[in-house]
């Protein structure tokens, strides 16, 4: 039983990430209907700079609470900008072209910059300081679950909340939901369908960068690679949930948290990535519109 | 004259909506028919159905191909596939012109012709006697066919660069090469010209007498459908409201009801 | 034209360069050791960005607005210039010289070169073989299809297994590598068919992933990462060859397969079936109405496609005489995507060049090597925005017919 729970909650804390990370995808997809396919390195690079922040800070002799915030700080700015940027450069002039162009575009976007942060920092796993304190009420069970799961679980339930407020209840939201319904239909209401677009990439590249300053400091290992598996992943997450859905994203990240979690302890630790896979490709055969979404007819 | 295509309490629900009510309508051989209705009255949705792009909800779809020599019984066509309506003899055009855009003219009309030839990988790949002569030949009717349709100088443009009446008659082109025995145009004069819009009338006169195919055309320009057609079949909100000659329809009251609206005299 | 040295202009460059220089500014700039403490400031590389993107972000406004221009132009009914690789093959009295110095050229190579460029040249037309295969599927059919290694693989370990185990030979296994390519292609092809593109594109990379991971850790099947080697080179008519000697003749098999591979599929590209290809991926809802079997389409495609792989993995094995899953990553896919991307989709002597340079310019400008993949990645993007029919676009055949061909009858 024991074992039981020490997998689910390990569970837990992964499908949080995968989660935190589906998010970026999944609103990303309900509006301009393009796999993110970078959206993974974005959350890579968030990781490295608060890698980078944090060490400079530290030789700086900053303590650990203002280190912590400003490496957050600076992995959401920081990974925001690059979600920002390459929007405008590798989607945005391909909006009228076939969305096969578009995700070619995405792919080459990840190709690179997970070679540029390999060529321009290194290809060796790094170290990542724990930034996250002990909390010492968690002593009783902290060979169940730790105080940085505790902080990646809370940490996600908040940002989805938050952003179900925006989508459901801001102008900026609705904004959103009126583009991902009928871009040209929101253009001639008044809509500014530009900076929509960029304000969705920002808000998933930050929360993505969450996710990645979280995952770096629960496991204590970043390099350049972590963000393709993450990301599709992620994206097996998003999919697993209903693609477009905010609880979705949620839901599909901790299902496959679990799935993993309870298949690497109970069959076997080898296959790891497989399931995961497995699990993407049996659901976009068999289900493709997700739990929480619902099949649309093709219109002729 | 018997029936070709014969379509009984056709329906189709869309989630809560339905888009077709309990369709009745059948076109005879040698016929040129009109569906005609407001929009959003489930005309196109109507072509859909019959032609397996959507599975119908309930209702049947009967199809007899004219001149078969075991003689003709209907054969029902629900839910089966677009391709395999095709194959049965009933060719579409679109609303919105869907052309194979960045392929030749004469390729557009070839792809017609697809499902009446055989050419396999292997035959393609070996270049079998039998593969050149199908290919030889299937050129030489595409080509007739593109001569009958006034498209012969535009024989190795692309698809995308044709003006765009050029472009609907490439699109009937096309059905016709899947030699047909009913045609069914959508909205083939939209955005057409006056000049444009009469050829197109001779055009599928020309079709129905010489091809010796009939036609079943929605259509919004009532000076059309009332030259053209044989007998009208209307539609509002999914039912069918009336069918009969041009001169019943003009002055049907259901029917003049449903274009004006209700509250047009107050 | 834009006046390119407006202040205007300047003005944006300005603003572009000083938004790069903070982009990259911790990724380039900082580096911290973690084991010495310390932090290493590269401020040289800051002025290279800054430079850089100032002057960059001129010719990417200049190459947008020329996209632009083009755009209007073809829209207005302008023919577009014939491109120069075109001009000079639909000049026989320029092409025919041409072929003949380049088969010449091609033929001769073994004895101009030393053995370790052969062996260059021969990785160049492996790739130039999957890239034609994989030009089926994306070029003409228009599936994109991100798991195309994963038949590669097969075709590598059908013949490190078969030849392992049963002693079976290069000949022996060569065709058997097609069939299982193609059976493989079928198989992982039939579930994923009915989806739309893009979550094509990721089933098939998670298939290939899985199939990776598969090798990597079946240690009982596949021997697991150490791989497998001792793979014998083809064999020649039961002799032993010199190391030298079996390279060029491989080499020489190489040129034969890209020849037979360059001969089907241009017959394949103008036959009822290719059309159905390039028809499926200009309009699928107007290609089934035009009476074509979608599914079944896709999956010759699919499964054409995967045969070309399945037989370039064979040779690549005997090739290297070792292989392991680490040859067979995404990265291999996106590289034969990006030579297909980059030469044209759906041109064969697009795919050929496409090949030729993105293989062999890493391997003959050093300082390329380096920066290999992210050179990849940003052709990908690159293409795509300023010209995605590639660097040769795909014409199509045109018929003679006597009489009536004139234009304006």
């Amino acid at each position: 039983m024991e074992y039981f729970f020490e997998l689910f909650f390990s569970g837990l804390t992964r499908g949080s990430i995968y989660a935190l990370i589906a998010l970026g995808y999944t609103m990303v997809y309900g509006i301009i209907e393009l796999i993110n396919f970078a959206h993974g390195e974005i959350y890579m690079i968030g990781a490295f700079t608060a890698l980078i922040v944090a060490g400079v800070l530290s030789l700086l002799g900053f303590n650990e609470l203002s280190i912590l915030a400003l490496a957050a700080l600076a992995a959401v700015v920081y990974s925001s900008a690059y979600g920002y940027t390459i929007e405008k450069m590798a989607y945005k002039p391909l909006r009228k072209a076939p969305r096969l162009s578009a995700l070619i575009s995405a792919i080459g976007m990840s190709i690179f910059l997970q070679n540029y942060v390999l060529l321009a920092q290194t290809s060796d796993f790094l170290p990542f300081p724990s930034l996250i304190p002990d909390f010492h009420f968690l002593e009783p069970i902290a060979h169940l679950i730790t105080s940085a799961e505790v902080v990646i679980v809370v940490t996600t339930a908040v940002v989805m909340v938050i952003l179900s407020f925006l989508i459901k209840f801001t102008r900026l939201g609705k904004a959103m939901r009126a583009t991902a319904q009928d871009k040209d239909m929101a253009m001639l209401m008044g809509v500014n369908v530009n900076r929509v677009i960029s304000f969705t990439f920002i808000i998933g590249s930050a929360t993505a960068a969450i996710g990645g300053v979280l995952i770096a400091s629960h496991i204590g290992m970043i390099n350049f690679y972590i963000g393709f598996i993450a990301g599709i992943k992620a994206f097996t997450a998003a999919v697993l949930g209903g693609i477009g859905s905010v609880p979705g994203a949620v839901l599909g990240g901790l299902v496959l948290g679990w799935t993993e979690s309870f298949a690497t302890g109970y069959v076997s630790s080898d296959y790891e990535d497989v399931f995961a896979f497995t699990l993407l490709v049996l659901i976009l055969i068999f289900r493709p519109e997700g739990i929480l979404g619902r099949s649309t007819t093709q219109k002729v | 004259m018997e029936p070709i295509l014969e379509v009984n309490k056709l329906s189709m629900d869309f989630g809560g909506l339905r888009a077709l009510d309990a369709v009745d309508l059948d076109v005879k051989n040698g016929e040129i028919a009109a569906l005609i209705g407001p929009n959003g009255a489930g005309k196109t949705t109507f072509f859909n159905c019959i032609t397996g792009i959507y599975n119908p909800s309930g209702g049947d779809i009967y199809i007899a191909p004219p001149g078969k020599k075991n003689g003709n019984r209907p054969e029902r066509i629900n839910g089966i596939k677009p391709n395999h309506v095709t194959k049965k003899g009933m060719a579409r055009t679109f609303q919105n012109i869907r052309l194979f855009g960045s392929m030749t003219v004469l390729e557009n009309v070839m792809i017609g012709r697809h499902c009446r030839t055989r050419t396999g990988v292997a035959g393609a790949m070996l270049r079998l006697k039998s593969t050149v002569r199908e290919e030889q030949d299937l050129v030489d009717f595409s080509y007739g066919i593109l001569e009958r349709m006034g498209l012969a100088r535009f024989v190795n443009d692309l698809a995308k660069n044709l003006p765009y009446g050029a472009q609907r008659r490439l699109e009937i082109a096309r059905a016709l090469a899947t030699e047909p025995f009913l045609l069914l145009l959508d909205e083939p004069a939209a955005g057409m010209n006056p000049q444009e819009t009469r050829d197109l009338v001779d055009l599928i006169v020309r079709i129905r007498d010489d091809e010796k195919v009939s036609v079943m055309l929605i259509e919004h320009d009532m000076k059309l459908v009332m030259t053209l057609s044989d007998r009208i079949f209307v539609m509002d909100y999914g039912k069918k409201i009336a069918q009969g000659k041009p001169s019943e329809i003009k002055n049907d009251p259901v029917v003049i009801k449903a274009y004006l609206g209700e509250d047009v005299d107050a | 034209m834009m006046r390119i040295f407006s202040l205007e202009e300047i003005k944006k460059s300005f603003f572009t360069c000083l938004w790069f220089g903070f982009l990259t500014f911790p990724i380039m700039v900082v580096r911290v050791n973690t084991i010495e403490d310390v932090v290493e400031w590269r401020w040289n590389n800051l002025i290279i960005v800054v430079f850089g993107s100032f002057f960059l972000s001129f010719l990417w406004r200049y190459m947008i607005e020329r996209k632009e221009a083009g755009r209007k132009k073809a829209e207005s009914g302008e023919a577009e210039k014939k491109p120069l690789v075109r001009r000079i093959m639909d000049n026989p009295r320029i092409y025919r010289p041409l072929l003949a110095a380049v088969a010449i050229f091609v033929l001769s190579f073994p004895f101009l070169f030393s053995s370790y460029q052969t062996n260059i040249m021969t990785t160049a037309l492996i790739y130039v073989m999957l890239g034609l295969g994989l030009n089926i599927v994306i070029g003409l059919a228009g599936l994109l299809d991100l798991g195309y290694v994963a038949f590669y693989a097969a075709g590598a370990y059908t013949y490190a297994l078969l030849n392992y185990h049963f002693g079976l030979g290069f000949w022996t296994v060569l065709p058997l590598g097609a069939v299982v390519g193609a059976i493989m292609g079928i198989l992982l092809g039939f579930p994923v068919l009915r989806l739309r593109g893009d979550y094509l594109a990721i089933v098939t990379l998670g298939f290939g992933e899985i199939i990776r991971l598969v090798m990597e850790n079946w240690n009982e099947f596949s021997f697991g990462p150490s791989g497998i080697a001792n793979i014998p080179r083809p064999g020649f008519f039961g002799m032993d060859l010199s190391l030298t000697a079996a390279t060029n003749y491989i080499y020489y098999i190489m040129i034969g397969m890209v020849l037979i591979t360059i001969f089907f599929v241009n017959r394949l590209q103008n036959s009822r079936i290719g059309r159905a290809w390039i028809a499926l991926r200009e309009d699928e809802i107007a290609c089934q109405a035009m009476g074509i079997d979608k599914t079944k389409t896709k999956l010759t495609a699919f499964s054409l496609g995967a045969t070309w792989a399945g037989m370039a993995g064979v040779i690549f094995a005997a090739k290297t005489t070792f292989i392991n899953p680490a040859s067979f990553t995404f990265l291999e896919s996106a590289i034969i995507l990006c030579i297909v991307v980059l030469g044209g989709m759906g041109s064969i002597v697009g795919v050929i060049l496409g090949a030729l340079v993105l293989i062999l310019l890493p391997e003959y400008l050093r300082a390329f090597s380096d920066y290999r993949m992210v050179l990849f990645g940003a052709t990908l993007v690159l293409m795509m925005v300023f010209r995605p029919q590639g660097l040769v676009s795909d014409v199509r055949r045109v018929y003679q017919f006597k009489g009536a061909t004139e234009k304006g009858e």
